[in-house]
């Protein structure tokens, strides 16, 4: 009997194990920031490459001008930069402005595809780390209908 | 609900790259949505995702609950070859998990 509760235990700490480690992995504070500027400092960002006016050119934006539902807004994100490592992705507007941060390795390419929710009309933020180097860009999206329920 | 474990995938070699499509089955919820009885419904949404070319990790994600429901995603892999074989796989905030592989083929 205590053998069987041993094991039983060890199996449920094996079990919880994996979730505990990515619990950690999960940058909580960055994602559950309202706003913009706190998100982008959990990322290790400068904030104020956000508020910049130096738009980078070399990070394409490809998102509709006008969203009739802001529940789903495909975008498309590229990076001409080289070097890029990460692609991370906010719209200042949402309740929590944070949507994605993407990680680059081993011949991906600094491209992503997806769909994201958008509270209002509001900026969509790019913030691109080449090397130790930050980039931004920037497109308004107008959004007729709120998609954050 | 759907059954979460299940992805629509396809990875397709075009030129010097190869395309991966995935189409997730995932509910996405904010944590601020109200149902029909006016109660919360709690937020439930995939927080990591990784994918693998061959075993070696090409793509890890963060995400929040700003990715829309049946989440969708696009990205592109240089210099991986035809047969080779891409693992795309999600946890969220409950601890579910699902993962799923997928061959490259021609494009």
């Amino acid at each position: 009997m205590r053998r069987r509760d041993f094991l039983l235990g060890l199996v449920t700490f094996a079990a919880m194990l994996p979730l505990k480690v990515l619990a950690a992995l999960w940058n909580k504070a960055a994602f559950e920031s309202v706003q913009i500027t706190e998100a982008a400092r959990g990322l290790n960002i400068n904030a104020e490459i956000l508020s910049s006016k130096i738009l980078s050119t070399d990070i394409q934006i490809i998102a509709p001008d006008r969203a009739e539902n802001g529940a789903i807004v495909q975008v498309e994100f590229k990076s001409n930069y080289a070097n890029t490592v990460a692609i991370a992705i906010f719209v200042e507007k949402n309740p929590t402005p944070l949507i994605a941060n993407f990680v680059f390795s081993n011949g991906a390419e600094p491209f992503v595809v997806t769909r994201i929710k958008m509270a209002e009309t509001s900026d969509i933020k790019v913030v691109v780390k080449a090397g130790n180097q930050y980039f931004s860009n920037a497109k308004n999206v107008e959004v007729l209908e709120n998609g954050c329920g | 609900m759907a059954d979460m474990s299940n992805m629509k995938m396809r990875a397709q070699l075009k030129g010097d790259y190869v395309e991966v499509k995935v189409l997730m089955s995932h509910p996405m919820e904010t944590g601020r949505r109200k149902d029909d009885f006016d109660k919360l419904v709690p937020a439930h949404f995939v927080q990591l995702l990784t994918a693998t070319l061959n075993g070696k990790t090409v793509l890890e994600a963060q995400w929040g609950t700003g990715i829309s429901k049946n989440p969708y995603l696009t990205f592109r892999i240089k210099g991986a070859k035809l047969a080779d074989i891409i693992t795309v796989t999600w946890h969220d905030n409950h601890g579910a998990t699902a993962t799923q592989d997928i061959a490259v083929t021609q494009g």
